[in-house]
Order: C-alpha cells, then structure tokens, then sequence
C-alpha cells in the first residue's frame, strides 16, 4: 500500500538543463542580431554577399601584390598575365610620396623628427590628465618644428621665441592701466624684437645652422601635414577673434566680421587656393616674391579661421546668459570677462566642434594638387603618373594615399568622440 | 565739497576715447575702418600699378566674344561659336544640375545609412559603420578620382556591345533598353506624338487626386477616427486612370531606345559618364555625413518618445513616421543645409573627372584661353556666393517654419 | 584733411613699391637662380625623374639661360604651372621665364602681353586611335568621343577641325595628361588628342604601343617656344639668343664634345668664333660675357643634342626630326646669324 501511495519523489534538484539550441551561444545571437525577421534576414544575406564579393574581388588583388620591381613593365612581366597589384610602385617612390621630390633624402629624419614631436606637443592639448608640464614643449614646438623643417640658423626661430616673451612681459605689465594699451604695447615691442632679431639672425646665419630649405622643396605626405598643422594653429586665434567680433555689439566691427565669414563659407576652397595662384600676385606689391606655399597657407588660414569662428561662436551661444551676466556683476570688463570667464568654457565645449574642422580641412589640403602643388595626391596625379616607369598603376597608388589619410582622420575623429563622451554631462 | 570732485560735464579729454567705455567702441571701430580703408587702398593701388607694368586692364569685355571650345554636356544650346557668357550659363547649370542631383542622393544615401546603422541587425549595422567611416575620413578629391575610376574600368565600353566575326557581344543591354556604359548610363526616351497630351493631363490630374484622397483620409481619421488604407489606393489612383487614357488615345507614347550606332550609342536618355561618376561620388560621400547627422537626430529623440508611442498601439513603422521622424527632423535639417552646401562647393572638384561645370568652363577653359584670370575668378567666386546664400536663405526659411513652435 | 593724410601714405606706398622693379635680367643675376616656368610632369619636355631631378627638352633651355647668365646650369629653380597659371605666374614675375610647351598664338603675343623668343619644338595637334576601330582618317571621327587635355590650345583646334568639316564629336576635356591617357586606355573616349609629341610620347609608355595608331592628320600649327614678359627687352634677347647658339652650334657643327677644343683657340670659321666668344663682342652686347654661348651649349649639348637626349629616336618617345630638323636639313630649324 505504501508503495502505491507514495509516488515518485525526487530527492536532488535536477540539474539545470541547457537552454534550448535555438536560445544559446552564437545561435541566439545570429538569430536575434541577423535573422530576427523575414527582411533582416534579406538585410544579412545581402550584407554578406556584399562583403564576399568586396574581398574575393580585392584579396586575391592585394596578396598576390608585386612589392619589387623597377617599373611597371617589369611588373607585368613578374605577373605574366595575372591580375594582382604592383605596390612596386609604392616600395619604389614611397620617399617621393612622403617627403616630395625635392626635399634633400640626408635631411629626411628632420620631418620624421619634427612629426614625432608634433605629436607629444599636441598631446597635452588633447588629453587633460597628462602632466600640465608638457605644456611647455607645446609652446615650444611651432619654433623647434620651423627649425627642423624649413632649417637655416636656430636664431630666427629663437628670436621669433624671444619677441613672442617679450610681448607678453609688456603685455602684462600694461595691461593694468588698459587691455587694449597691453596689446599694442606688446605688439610694438614684438616688432621691435623682432627686427633686431632679424639683424642678430643675419649676423649669426651659421650658429647652430641646418642646411636650408625652400618651401617650395616641400611635397608629398608631409607637405599636408605641414599645411593642415600651419593652417589650423594659426586659424583658431584668428577664428577666436572673428567669433567675439561676430558676437560684438559695435556694429561696424560686427559687419566686417560676418562678411568675412559668410565670404569665405560661401565659396569653394578651390576657388580660394586659385586666388592664392593666379590672383594673389596682382594685389601684391611689384617684384615681391611670396612664394606659393605662403600663400596657399594663407588663404587656407583664411578658410579655416571662418569655419572655426562658426564653430567657437555656437560654443558662446550655447553658454547660459547667467555667465555673461556674472562677469559684468563682478565689476570684470569686456576683456577680463571674456578671457576669464566666457572663452574657457566656450572653447572647452567647441573643440569637439574644433576638431571636426580640423579633420575636414586636413582632407582639403589635397586639393592644393589642382593648383600645381605636389602634395601627395599631385604627387601621384604629376610626376608618379606621368613617369615612364609607373604611368598606368593607379589603383594601388590611391589605395595607399586613401590609407594614409583614413588611418590619420580615423584617429582624430575617434579622438573627437571620446572627448564628446568626456564632455557629455548630460547623463541619458 | 562733493561738488569740487564731480567732473565738468562737458569737459571731454582725450584719454576718454580709450578708457571710458562710452566711447571705446567708437574709437575700436574707428581704428577698425580706418584699417579696413588702408588695407583695401592698399590692395588696390599694388592692382593698379602692376596691370599698369603688365599693359593689362580690367575688363569683362571677353565675356561677349566667340567661345571657340566645345562643351560635351550642355542644357540650353551652345556651340563653339557662341559667346564666353552662354559657355559660363552652359557651366552654371551643369553645376546646378550636379548640385541637384547629387543633393538628391545623398539624402538618400544618408537616410538609408543612417537608419541602418541603428538595426539591430548585427553585420548590417556594422556595414554602414564601415561605410560612414571610410568615406567620412579620405578627401572627397581621391573619392572623386578613384570612382571615376572604377565607372570606366568596371562598365563596359560601347564597343563591348559590338558583335565581331560572329561572336555573341561581350556585353548587353538590360531588356534590350538599358546600357551601362563607361561612357554613360542610356535610357529610353519617350516620345510624345499627338494625342499625348491628354495621357499626361490625366496623369497630372490623378496626382492632384493622389493629394486629395490623403487628405481625405487624414481627414477621417482626426475626425471619425476612421483609418482608410493609404498605400495601394494612392497607387490605383496615380496609374490606373492614366495606362486606361494611355490605351484608350491608342498608344500616343512611344519610346525611343538607345542604339549602338558608330562610336557611340544613339538615342535615348545619356547620363555622361563623368556626370554620372561626380554624382555618385559627390553623394556617396555627402551620404556619410549626413547618415551621421541622421542617427544623431534619431538618437536625439529619448527613448520614451518610442515607449510612449508604443504604449499607445501604433504600429513600428508609424511610430518611425509619425513620432520620432517629425521631431528627429528638427534636428537633422540644419546641418544637413550645410552638407548640401558643403555638396554644391565640393562639385568645383568636377574637373578632375572632365565634367564642364562653371569651374571647368568659366573657371577652366576661357580663363587659360582669355588669360583673364581677375574676371574670370571673381565672377567665379560671386556665383558660388550668390548660390551659397540663396540655399541658405531658402533653408532657413524652411527651418523656421518647422521650428517647435514655442507659446 | 584725415583724408588727404591717408591718400598721400598710400601713395607713397604706391611709389615705394614701384620703385622696387627692375630689370629681370639684373633680378636674376642678384637672385642667383633663374625661376623658370615648367609643366608639372610630361615626359621628354620636363618632368622629375626618380631622383627628382627636373629632365626634358624644354628644362634643356632653361638650363642653358642659366649657364648662359649665371654660369651655372644647376642654379635654376623649376616652378612647375598648370595651364592656368602659367601666365599669371610669368605676368606677375613670379618665373623669369616660361618653357611651357606654350603655343605661339598672336594673342598670347599681342593681347596677353608676352613675348616669344622663338621656337623650340615646330608641333602640330594630331590624332590617336586604337588599331581596332579600323579608322585610316580623322575625317571618319563622326560621333566619335574625343579625350582632350585642357588649358592648351587643343580644344580650340578640335572645335575648329570639326566645325570646318561639319562633323559631331563628344569632348571629354582632362586635365592631366596621365588621367587624359587613362580614360583612353579605357576606352572612354575613341580618340586622343594633343600636340602629335605628346601622343609619341603616351604612345610609348603603352603596355602594347603597337595596337595604336596616330592619324596622318595634323590639324594645327603649334609652334612652342619659350616667352618672356612684354616690355623687358633686354632679358627678352637674352632669351632668345640663348636658344639661338643652341641652334647655331648644331649647324655650326659645335658639339659639348669638341666644343673645349674650339673655343680654345680662334678656328678658321669666323661664325663659330663669334658664336663662342674668341671673336668679336656679342655677349658684351648682350650685357653678359664672352663665353656665355659657351656655357649655354655646354649645359646641355647643342640643339641636336637637347633633342636627341631626350626625345629623339633612341628615347622611350622616339620622336623623328621631322619639322624640327636643321633647315639645311629640310627642316625648319633656322637661325639668325650671329654677327
């Protein structure tokens, strides 16, 4: 009787079955993120075909690629009909693609140099949490980065550094009379410094001298680094004025400020870099010579400085009204409220923004190849392209000047994001 | 006492135009102009004497001599023998035309991308990452280039449509009315004969009836909360009247199809091969940043605005349309204006792949056949000007109008 | 009165800057290097090689001006221009010279405010087709889609030779010549069509120059030299002349081998010795020394030289004499005496 009436007990806990197939591991993520409906699934198979039919057609292309070989004809021969690439090209010319044709090969690490020390003089800019010290190598960099790349006497740089102390010794002992008295005073004693610099640079051509180089030397790679770095570092004291002029309340100021602007984002660079060609020479004094490169950066500056001032205006805009309104009750003038209280935060909230622009115009430095400048891409669209050797590689050439700009525009915009990240206060 | 201490009223010193605040501006903006008026003087006279060393002068008398050059693509009639002014008119709407089309696209190509990129299908999502980043972070100039390239290399060429000594063509036509071609894209033209008019009048008339019916249906919807199917009565509407009037006047449209005639094909619609490729490649790469200023409109939007939606009973795909898009535009539109801008500017590239827009025309050719570069530069620049504000303007106007409207 | 203050300062900055101009000649000369305007890159004319170094015909001239002035061929500063900026950069004094393959027009001449100092190459614009399309004549070009290399006179000549012969074509203008050859191979375009050296030249570099043909016709005159600024006469002759010796040497029979000898002592042609300054004072005249046509022809070898060097028949360009031989020759190569 017991025996029927007790039934079945179970004295330990099963243990837990493993879920489903179709609810685990890879099965449950390809069905929920791949084929969670009829037209995702279409979605995926199409995707992955797209992406097969990119890499069977590009593989094979990239790994059977030729990496020595003298010419093109050469090349062909090697592959004996089959279709692969001949980064021969890149192997063989890639001095000329990065430094240009002109630039002296013994003189190659002072860019190398000057580009590694870039990177740690930004560096303190970009990330907050690095030791403030480095601040100094960054005031530092625009004169030990001229010497290294352009060369000459270290004096002209060192007095270019001596007038920028002095100003700033005159500046701040002025400024407590008036702002505006500092300025000029700062400015007039910089003039001052400089022009006798200019004599004691003269004078001491040989002291510490690196063999010279013109800027018309400059080509390849490096010269869209030299034009994106120029441009953009003088554009934001520039931008920054032209936004506070822009935001003025004296009209007359105000209107040469939005003119200006609304000028230059209403046009095309192209345009811009054909004035700095063909126009720019007529508004010049007689026999100056200026070269093309100094004014190829000036009308990029002009460029970017409009971009910029855009860019930092939205910043002040997007301060509260209270921030404004704080400085003038503290007693603070126009100046003292803007260098005090509205600009740190405006343009902490405006690099994200500054950034941007930068990335954008160091991806418009290529078009200097249209006016006659062998940058990277007039390097491959002039010389590269036209030589005997390599006319006809075309493919791997673009691939590797695409590469280099993605690898570099990658890694800033990245760095945008993560600072917009950092930025975000707004906890959604 | 206190009196002694107060200033004369009317005493004026001269110190005060630098520290009274009263009148600093006006001493600002005085240095400002006088600077302004030296700057451009000085400008000016440097142009004076150095046309005066060369023997040159200004004048835009060249606009009205013979062109004496060819332009492939022109949209009002043009010939070598026609004025430098037409051959710049012929470049001004090629640059529109480019502009237009390519501002098209790209909002397509955006939208589409920028959707995608927030599936939630894994590689899908993942794809439009690639593809927003990648074109995002190389120069338009090398996309321009290299997609010129790939049109040329990977269509065929007229002549592949060819059959020689018996052998079948390499290549052929899509329904026997569509070529694909390094050179072109050829369609079928239609072509109207007498009796047409009446097929495009009705036609015309079932799109006004196309926007009647939905109003109508929106009507009954906010009013007797009626929800009338809206998609395939708008199609009935749009073609069923329009084929019936077609075969009823017995055909009256006809169409013409390309043919391989010579060199080239003869016939039909031709979209240039260097239109074709600048479009595509002006749009694919505006495409990835306005996909990017649509997933951030689209996130924009708080996720409670969706749940709310879907607390409510609407349908996904109307949750999309009626709740998240009208609020997400609000945020899209403005930079997208500047990327249509930044598209328009981009297109002065065109001469890279040897398409005639006012840069290789007005800008190109006549400037290295007049020589005159001043002009022709400045001219240049005012109508790119004029184009960049006037897109602006009209924009902002836009904007305005669908601006949150604030009590 | 403000204002009269600020107009006399502009003036003044008017007259200071224009006092600043000078002669080109002694410009050059204090400078120490001659800015001279070249393309950025065609094989045979001028073009870097790998090692940078500028090479071509028309860089041979430049070369030899600045043997001739600043007695050093090495001390020129190649300024590369696109066909649009080439006349700005000569008008505003940016190059000394141009030796841009540039086409004598008269209105480059008379309205742009230039001045040839002679020719160099004797061209013609012509025509290149693949074998395959089976055409003997541009006059079958009917429909044809026609590549043409911008910012030259090409296109000009094209409209022309299609309009006088009354048949349609398709322009598809290029910039460069690489992307004009490009486009052509893949067959975009039927035709290619440039300065008929240009076409030896890209037909060279072809995978199978063979499978091409270059049509008999000619449809332009292109006489290319190189030019100076209107109005600066002196360095005008000095350009000229320059080209002058290169061309008088080659008739003279004076080579860069044997020219130590001959300029060593007086030979017994008078000609020779005025040439190279054992004679008489040209080069005085000229404003430089005696031995400038020396230097001149020893930068780069006489004409002959120049052209054999670099685009003649044993060249990857393989050009023949042609036009371009001595007039003794049948040719039309021709120089003034020098006396």
């Amino acid at each position: 009787m017991s025996d029927q009436s007790i039934a079945f007990v179970r004295h330990e806990t099963l243990p837990p079955s493993p879920p489903p197939a179709s609810e685990t591991g890879i099965v449950k993520w390809m069905r929920e993120n791949l084929f969670s409906s009829v037209t995702n699934s279409i979605l995926t198979l199409a995707a992955l075909y797209t992406v097969y039919s990119i890499l069977s057609g590009s593989m094979p292309w990239i790994l059977g690629g030729i990496w020595q070989a003298p010419s093109l004809q050469a090349c062909r021969e090697i592959l004996a009909g089959d279709s692969a690439g001949c980064f021969a090209v890149l192997t063989e010319r890639w001095h000329q693609l990065i430094f240009g044709f002109k630039y002296p090969q013994e003189a190659y690490w002072r860019p190398t140099l000057a580009f590694v020390l870039l990177i740690v003089a930004v560096a303190p800019v970009l990330f907050a949490n690095l030791p403030r010290r480095m601040l100094i190598l960054t005031g530092l960099y625009p004169f030990i980065g001229f010497w290294l790349i352009w060369g000459g006497t270290i004096m002209a740089p060192l007095m270019g550094l001596v007038g920028f102390i002095v100003a700033y010794i005159v500046f701040q002992r002025l400024e407590r009379s008036s702002f505006a008295m500092g300025v000029l005073g700062g400015l007039v004693a910089a003039i001052i410094v400089w022009t006798l610099g200019g004599y004691v640079s003269d004078a001491m051509s040989g002291f510490l001298a690196l063999e010279q180089i013109p800027s018309r030397d400059m080509g390849g790679f490096m010269l869209n680094i030299i034009l994106g770095t120029v441009c953009v570092s003088l554009s934001l004291p520039i931008g920054i004025l032209l936004a506070l002029g822009r935001q003025s309340n004296m009209p007359i100021i105000k209107i040469i400020c939005v003119v200006f602007i609304e000028f230059i984002r209403g046009v095309p660079l192209i345009t811009l870099l054909f004035v700095a060609n063909v126009v720019l020479a007529y508004f010049l004094p007689p026999g100056t010579t200026f070269d093309l490169i100094l004014r190829v950066i000036i009308m990029i500056t002009m460029f970017s400085s409009a971009y910029i001032a855009e860019v930092i205006r939205g910043g002040l805009a997007a301060l509260p009204r209270g921030q404004y309104e704080a400085g003038d009750s503290l007693g603070l003038d126009y100046a003292q409220s803007m260098r005090l209280i509205i600009l740190p935060q405006a343009l902490k909230i405006s690099i994200p923004g500054i950034v941007n622009v930068a990335v954008g115009l160091f991806k418009d430095t290529t078009l200097v190849s249209v006016i006659s400048m062998f940058d990277l891409v007039g390097m491959i669209r002039g010389p590269i392209l036209a030589s005997t050797e390599w006319n006809g590689v075309y493919w791997e050439l673009f691939g590797f000047a695409s590469l280099l700009f993605f690898i570099i525009c990658y890694g800033i915009s990245q760095y945008s994001q993560w600072l917009e990240r950092q930025l975000a206060t707004d906890h959604r | 006492m206190t009196s002694i201490n107060d200033p004369k009223p009317e005493s004026f010193q001269l110190s005060q135009l630098m520290n009274d605040t009263r009148y600093r501006s006006y001493t600002f903006q005085f240095i400002a102009l006088i600077v302004l008026f030296f700057l451009v003087g000085y400008l000016y006279l440097n142009l004076v004497e150095n046309l005066r060393t060369a023997g040159l002068d200004i004048s835009y008398e060249f606009l009205g001599e013979p062109a004496g050059y060819d332009i492939n693509q022109r949209l009002v009639e043009y010939n070598s023998q026609s004025s430098h002014w037409r051959a710049s008119v012929v470049g001004v709407l090629n640059t529109l035309l480019v502009a237009f089309v390519g501002c098209i696209l790209a909002t397509i190509f955006g939208v589409t991308a920028g959707v995608l990129r927030l599936s939630n299908n894994w590689i899908v999502a993942k794809l439009m990452a690639v593809y927003v980043e990648i074109f995002r972070n190389v120069p338009v100039l090398i996309w321009i280039l290299i997609i010129n390239a790939i049109f040329l290399i990977a269509l065929p060429q007229p002549k592949a449509f060819k059959s020689r000594g018996g052998n079948p063509p390499e290549a052929e036509m899509l329904w026997d009315s569509f070529a694909f071609t390094g050179r072109g894209i050829y369609a079928p033209k239609p072509v109207f004969e007498t009796g047409s008019w009446v097929v495009v009048a009705v036609f015309i008339l079932s799109i006004i009836g196309v926007f009647a019916y939905r109003r109508y249906a929106k009507f009954a919807l906010y009013n007797h909360g009626r929800d009338l199917p809206r998609g395939w009565p708008s199609i009935a509407i749009l073609f069923v009247p329009a084929i019936l009037a077609y075969f009823v006047m017995g055909s009256p449209i006809g169409l013409e199809y390309p043919q391989l005639k010579g060199f080239n094909f003869k016939g039909g619609i031709w979209a240039r091969g260097s239109f074709v490729a600048l479009t595509f490649a002006l749009a694919i790469y505006t495409g990835a940043f306005i996909a990017e200023n649509v997933r951030a409109g689209i996130l924009a939007i708080s996720k409670g605005q969706t749940e709310a939606a879907a607390a409510l009973g609407i349908r996904p795909g109307r949750i999309m349309s009626l709740v998240i898009l009208p609020q997400a535009l609000r945020v899209i539109i403005p930079p997208m204006i500047s990327n249509f801008l930044n598209l328009t500017k981009n297109s002065s590239l065109a001469i890279a792949v040897g398409y005639m827009d006012i840069t290789g025309t007005l800008g190109g050719i006549t400037l290295n056949q007049t020589g005159r570069a001043i002009e022709a530069i400045l001219l240049l620049m005012a109508f790119y000007l004029a184009i960049s504000l006037g897109i602006s303007a009209i924009m902002n106007v836009y904007n305005n109008s669908i601006k949150l409207k604030e009590r | 009165m403000k204002k009269s203050v600020i107009l006399g300062a502009l003036t003044v900055a008017g007259l200071a800057a224009s006092a600043a101009v000078a002669g080109t000649m002694d410009d050059v000369k204090a400078r120490g290097k001659l800015n001279c305007g070249v393309t950025t890159g065609l094989v045979g004319f001028a073009a870097p090689d790998a090692n940078g170094e500028w090479q071509g015909f028309d860089v041979g001239v430049c070369r030899a001006v600045a043997a001739a002035v600043l007695g050093d061929p090495k001390a020129v500063e190649f300024v590369p221009t696109t066909g649009k900026t080439r006349f700005t950069a000569l008008a505003s004094g940016e190059i000394d010279m141009l030796a841009r393959n540039t086409t004598w027009t008269f209105s480059r001449d008379v309205d742009l405010k230039f001045e040839f100092t002679g020719i160099n190459y004797y061209d013609g614009q012509g025509f290149m087709v693949p074998k395959d399309l089976g055409v003997g004549s541009a006059k079958d070009l009917d429909g044809a889609t026609v590549c043409i290399q911008t910012g030259t006179t090409t296109e000009l000549n094209l409209a022309d030779f299609f309009r006088s012969n009354n048949i349609s074509y398709e322009p598809v203008p290029i910039e460069t010549n690489a992307e004009a050859q490009q486009q052509y191979l893949a067959g975009a375009c039927d035709v290619y069509t440039t300065d008929a050296s240009g076409l030896a030249a890209t037909r060279a570099t072809f995978e199978d120059p063979s499978a091409h043909v270059v049509l008999p016709e000619i449809v332009s005159k292109e006489p290319l030299g190189p030019l100076v600024r209107h109005g600066d006469n002196d360095w005008g002759d000095v350009v000229r002349w320059s080209l002058n010796a290169l061309i008088a040497a080659e008739e003279l029979g004076v080579t860069s081998a044997n020219i130590a000898e001959l300029s060593a002592a007086p030979t017994n042609n008078p000609e020779v010795n005025r040439l190279l300054g054992t004679e008489g004072n040209l080069g005085e005249m000229l404003g430089l020394d005696a031995e400038w046509a020396k230097r001149a022809i020893m930068a780069g070898g006489n004409y002959g030289e120049l052209f054999e060097k670099n685009i003649g028949e044993n060249t990857p360009i393989g050009l023949a004499r042609g036009l371009n031989a001595q007039w003794k020759n049948g040719g039309l190569i021709y120089t003034p005496p020098f006396r």
